[in-house]
């Protein structure tokens, strides 16, 4: 770096285009030294780089493009899917020999490699019942030796004589299909195609979407209506008092999650701190105890006492910035306290609530653990539904279109926390 | 690490095959974990590893996951599992997918005592080709004595009379069981539960039933939660597997009855992953064949109270290896407690449950 | 809000006992969960109230019952292991990678910094259950998940964002001319890191390592998805008790947790009074 900074001077003394010390043009010669720096600077970040793309961002890009695949149908019963090209779904009538001939071909060989339960199961998140009709089929399928084909695929089962039956597997015979994100919306496709939402009393995901909008505008609402008091409080106090305060803010931070989770049962059951302290108080009586946890209440709760550190540290370090003569100045030109605070102090809080309440409801939309154990029914989030379908259904499409639904949102509001605050101005602790 | 197994061993157990070696090495059983895994440890395990000091039992705790996790063993080519405990939904799901080997019981299982077949043994039990059953269990309610006054239930549908069994209920949350029980109590022959359940009135009808008790239900996920609620007075009634209700009567002693009226059998059984490398089915097979043979599926019932799938079991099964308490009476199967019952219906909730569990998803929401 | 001033209305000295007051009971919400399952855990009884014998300091409402059921138990010891081995390894691989990175970042001709800085924080943004989804499908099919490595794996890529955002932050007080002067002193590169830059950003580097162990120790999701019980973690094992049958044990490692969380913000408190004096910040 030395004899870059010595260059321009030898340079400037020749005649001509300037060069360097080596006869290059300096221009040249600079820009390959700005190259070199800018590699060398790449090459210390590509180790990790490669690190995380191997390590997280192959992982989600996987499972992203489970939610739109659907090579199991081609794949399984390729004969079919050619010669179901040929018919039309609403002609009303059932397709020719030649797909029956075919559907025999693809189960017998399906039966074989032992797929054509996974295919019976991917259809059946369409229509239900299509699951046994290809269990039932791929064992009686194996004593057809001849046609016609569709009086024997028939008798082995009469869902083959159905429409809906063949508009199905025509409908999602295509490698990639919209049928996740449509079921993750709460719609279907009519076996005539069309897209319908479904009907009021089937509706649940966007209902538990709308719940995990809901609970975490509430957790982030109570964390900064807790928070804000508190981080005033950190600001103004001399700095001997307020480090020692800052270490209650700070313990919590570095608990547990779990720790503190299971903190909240403890306190909240039924049998629990707090109904046994109301019920020695005489408040409530011991048959009527309150149920505050394994509902809304329980995950609000929790989640707040968990996510508050993540409002109060955002807070605290913007209001230590805003300097006390603001509001002096303020008083002194004749406001009263609370005019000083809501017009002068507050205005400059802005970007600190901002940077804290997206940070608390970015961390709060995608929460598994705490509502899986103290929601109970009500107070779940989507994300607990993906656990089930990933672990519990084995739907794993629909876990990854309601995955990406929920990583859309979050990478929405990530991007606006840049805009306002700056990803690289991060403080932790 | 090769050690021999004796041929006196092999005939020791009682079966006619000649073990003349193999390799010893670990064997990794996966089952449920807690008081049923520490059942098959006492049954099985320890007397195995007796009789084959080069076997290594290790055990591990996964079978709520194990369909999950032999898919994705298998797409990786690495099955890291030898034998896994599953329910018999589980188990023909498996074996569909060619996940589980097919087992022909006749080769692989031991006589019953009298020279009776192990497939006759078995009998209807063998409900998939990969499938060696283990016990029979149901799924049941039990009930705080204290809280019924006189008038102990006798009948499943005072789980929806909430006028004369005031209190919370305890639930599954899934609906499995709930909807059968909320259609024979809403006056459906338990014969024609299917069909009402495969139309879209039958299913209203169910959740109108349980709409009834919907603000008494406490929901539950595992297996615990139940005994711990009527252990703590919680609820008055709630649904959980037979065992555990058993463990909370006798061996805490807490004031809790059964209720048997239209328990859901259902069967627990091994199943071999596929893929397995060839120089382990050997030890594999000495396993299977010797804790699923009649004496020692009859063990397992001195610890937890689950009934063997060997019909030449049922005589041999003697008192709680601690308690001392006859467990006769408490088997899902004594005919003194199976005189309604339910059987699982595979079948068609392999067809419905995706999308039933939607619906029961959608109505418990709301 | 420093003080009362003297001449402060009657209205001014209420409101200011009030704020008092609201900030009292706001920090009792912060800190009281954490230290009620403290004197819990030396319950006699296997509940998780204060019995009648515990409130009147009776010696009989009190045992070690569950911190000698936590050091005997073979699940827990395994568990505590597991969360060793697991996070130190962990720790260790996403502190060289995230501090190399960050050392690249800091400088001014970084290509795409935006671009890259943003996806090297990403694993701290995206919702863990989906890191996990991701991981468990991925990992199943390179033969990664079920193992150890798989499990260290993620929880390094995990713990990075921690340590870039902790030495990039030592870095943007970092004094450039420095390096020059040691390169024009004749210290190569490698030197020049190890006895200029590396000093001055340690402390940065340590409590990254924190960051990145912490979060690995006390990461449940992506271990239950990309682990199997071969891994299990205190996290995993206090998570799946609570939702079976919640034992005073997990109140006795509860305790133990707080205490090492105690020990670890003091490291982390002392580290960033050396760094701002190292750095010539003083503290206002």
């Amino acid at each position: 770096m030395a004899d870059i900074a010595a260059q321009p001077f030898q340079a400037a003394e020749q005649d001509g285009p300037v060069l360097a010390a080596d006869g290059r043009p300096l221009k040249a010669s600079l820009a390959r030294a700005l190259r070199r720096q800018r590699l060398r600077a790449f090459m210390l970040v590509a180790p990790l780089l490669f690190f995380i793309l191997i390590t997280f961002a192959a992982p989600i890009a996987d499972m992203l493009f489970r939610s739109v695949e659907n090579q199991i149908v081609p794949d399984t019963l390729p004969r079919t899917v050619l010669a179901l090209q040929t018919w039309n779904p609403d002609s009303g009538e059932l397709p020719s020999e030649a797909v029956f001939e075919a559907m025999v071909a693809d189960l017998k060989d399906a039966r074989e490699a032992k797929t054509h339960t996974r295919v019976g199961q991917r259809l059946n998140y369409e229509s239900p019942g299509i699951s046994s009709l290809f269990r039932k089929s791929g064992r009686g399928v194996r004593r057809i030796e001849e046609g016609p084909y569709k009086e024997a695929l028939i008798d082995v089962d009469d869902g083959w004589a159905e429409i809906d039956t063949w508009r199905t597997i025509a409908q999602f015979s295509g490698n990639y299909t919209d049928g996740y994100f449509l079921a993750a919306l709460d719609m279907e496709r009519t076996p005539e195609g069309e897209v319908t939402i479904l009907p009021d009393e089937d509706r649940i995901y966007l209902f538990l979407f709308g719940r995990t909008f809901v609970l975490s505008i509430m957790i982030t609402l109570s964390t900064l209506l807790l928070g804000y008091p508190v981080a005033y409080l950190l600001a103004t106090l001399p700095l001997r008092t307020s480090n020692l305060l800052m270490i209650l803010v700070l313990l919590p931070f570095w608990t547990s999650l779990l720790v503190r989770t299971s903190s909240w049962i403890v306190l909240l059951q039924q049998q629990g701190v707090i109904n046994d302290f109301l019920v020695t108080l005489g408040l409530i009586a011991d048959d009527n105890r309150l149920q505050l946890i394994f509902n809304q209440t329980g995950t609000v709760v929790a989640m707040t006492h968990i996510l508050l550190p993540f409002m109060i540290l955002p807070l605290f370090s913007v209001m230590k910035t805003i300097p006390p003569s603001y509001m002096r100045a303020a008083k002194s030109m004749g406001a009263n306290d609370w005019t000083a605070f809501w017009r002068v102090y507050f205005p400059n809080t802005l970007p600190g609530i901002g940077a804290g309440a997206i940070l608390v409801f970015i961390l709060s939309i995608g929460y598994y653990i705490t509502p899986e154990l103290v929601g109970g029914t009500s107070g779940t989030f989507i994300s607990n539904r993906i656990a089930y379908h990933i672990s519990s259904s084995l739907n794993w499409g629909l876990a990854a279109a309601l995955g990406v639904i929920l990583l859309g949102s979050v990478l929405l509001l990530y991007w606006i926390y840049d805009r306002i605050v700056g990803i690289d101005n991060v403080k932790l602790g | 690490m090769k050690l021999r197994l004796t041929t006196v061993m092999a005939a020791a157990i009682g079966g006619s095959m000649a073990i003349t070696a193999a390799s010893a090495t670990d064997l990794t059983i996966v089952s449920w974990g807690g008081a049923y895994s520490a059942s098959q440890q006492k049954a099985y395990h320890d007397p195995f590893m007796a009789k084959n000091p080069g076997v290594q039992i290790l055990n591990d705790e996964s079978s709520a996951e194990a369909v999950a996790k032999l898919r994705a063993m298998n797409e990786a080519g690495n099955v890291t599992w030898d034998i896994v405990d599953v329910v018999a939904s589980d188990a023909i799901r498996l074996c569909d997918e060619g996940l589980a080997m097919e087992i022909n019981p006749d080769e692989w299982l031991a006589p019953a005592p009298d020279g009776t077949s192990a497939a006759d043994d078995f009998g209807d039990l063998l409900v998939s080709e990969c499938f060696i059953p283990q016990i029979v269990y149901s799924t049941t309610f039990g009930y705080r004595t204290d809280m019924v006054g006189d008038n102990p239930p006798t009948d499943i549908c005072a789980v929806f009379d909430t006028a004369t069994y005031p209190g919370k209920r305890s639930l599954e949350k899934r609906p499995i069981n709930n909807m059968e029980w909320a259609l024979i109590c809403d006056g459906v022959a338990a014969k024609d539960v299917y069909d009402v359940l495969s139309t879209d009135e039958g299913v209203d009808r169910a959740f109108a039933k349980l709409d009834t008790i919907k603000d008494d239900v406490i929901w539950w996920s595992a297996g615990a939660e139940t005994p711990q609620r009527l252990a703590d007075g919680e609820v008055v009634m709630g649904s959980t597997y037979n065992g555990r209700l058993f463990s909370v009567i006798e061996e805490e002693k807490q004031p809790v009855a059964m209720l048997w009226d239209w328990q859901v059998f259902d069967l627990d059984g091994w199943i071999i992953p596929t893929g397995l490398p060839e120089e382990k089915m050997q030890v594999i097979k000495d396993y299977i064949f010797f804790a699923t043979d009649t004496q020692r599926l009859a063990d397992q019932a001195k610890y937890i109270s689950y009934g063997p799938a060997r019909q030449s079991s049922a005589p041999l099964v003697g008192q709680h290896a601690e308690l001392g308490i006859d467990m006769g009476p408490h088997m899902p199967t004594d005919p003194n407690n199976a005189k309604n019952t339910l059987l699982y219906n595979y079948e068609w909730w392999a067809d419905n449950r995706d999308d039933l569990d939607a619906k029961f998803q959608a109505w418990l929401a709301k | 809000m420093a003080a009362l001033p003297p001449y402060a209305t009657p209205l001014q000295r209420t409101w200011y006992w009030t704020f008092r007051g609201i900030c009292v009971a706001i920090f009792f919400f912060l800190i009281f969960p954490i230290l009620v399952i403290i004197p819990l855990s030396f319950n006699a009884v296997p509940f998780f109230t204060f019995t009648k014998e515990m409130l009147s300091f009776d010696p009989a409402g009190y045992s070690l019952q569950w911190y000698d059921d936590f050091f005997t138990n073979a699940d827990w010891n395994h568990a505590v292991w597991n969360s060793i081995r697991i996070s130190i390894a962990a720790t260790i691989l996403s502190t060289g990678l995230g501090t190399v990175a960050a050392i690249g970042l800091s400088q001014s001709h970084m290509p795409f910094k935006g671009a890259i800085t943003a996806m090297l924080i990403s694993p701290m943004i995206v919702p863990l259950i989906i890191s996990a989804a991701g991981m468990y499908f991925f990992y199943s099919r390179i033969g990664l998940q079920g193992t150890y490595i798989g499990v260290v794996l993620a929880h390094a890529a995990l713990g990075t964002p921690f340590v870039i955002i902790t030495v990039t932050a030592t870095l943007v007080g970092f004094d450039k001319s420095l390096v020059r002067a040691a390169a024009n002193l004749g210290a190569g590169p490698i030197r020049t890191f190890w006895k200029v830059q590396m000093p001055l950003i340690l402390p940065g580097v340590i409590s990254g390592a924190l960051f990145a162990f912490i979060t690995s120790f006390d990461e449940v999701v992506v271990v239950l998805f990309v682990g199997s019980s071969g891994q299990k973690t205190i996290p995993w094992q206090m998570f799946t008790g609570l939702r079976e049958q919640i034992s005073p044990t997990i109140l006795a490692v509860a305790t133990i947790l707080v205490l090492i969380s105690i020990g670890l913000l003091t490291v982390l408190e002392l580290l960033r009074r050396r760094s701002e004096s190292l750095r010539g910040i003083r503290a206002q």
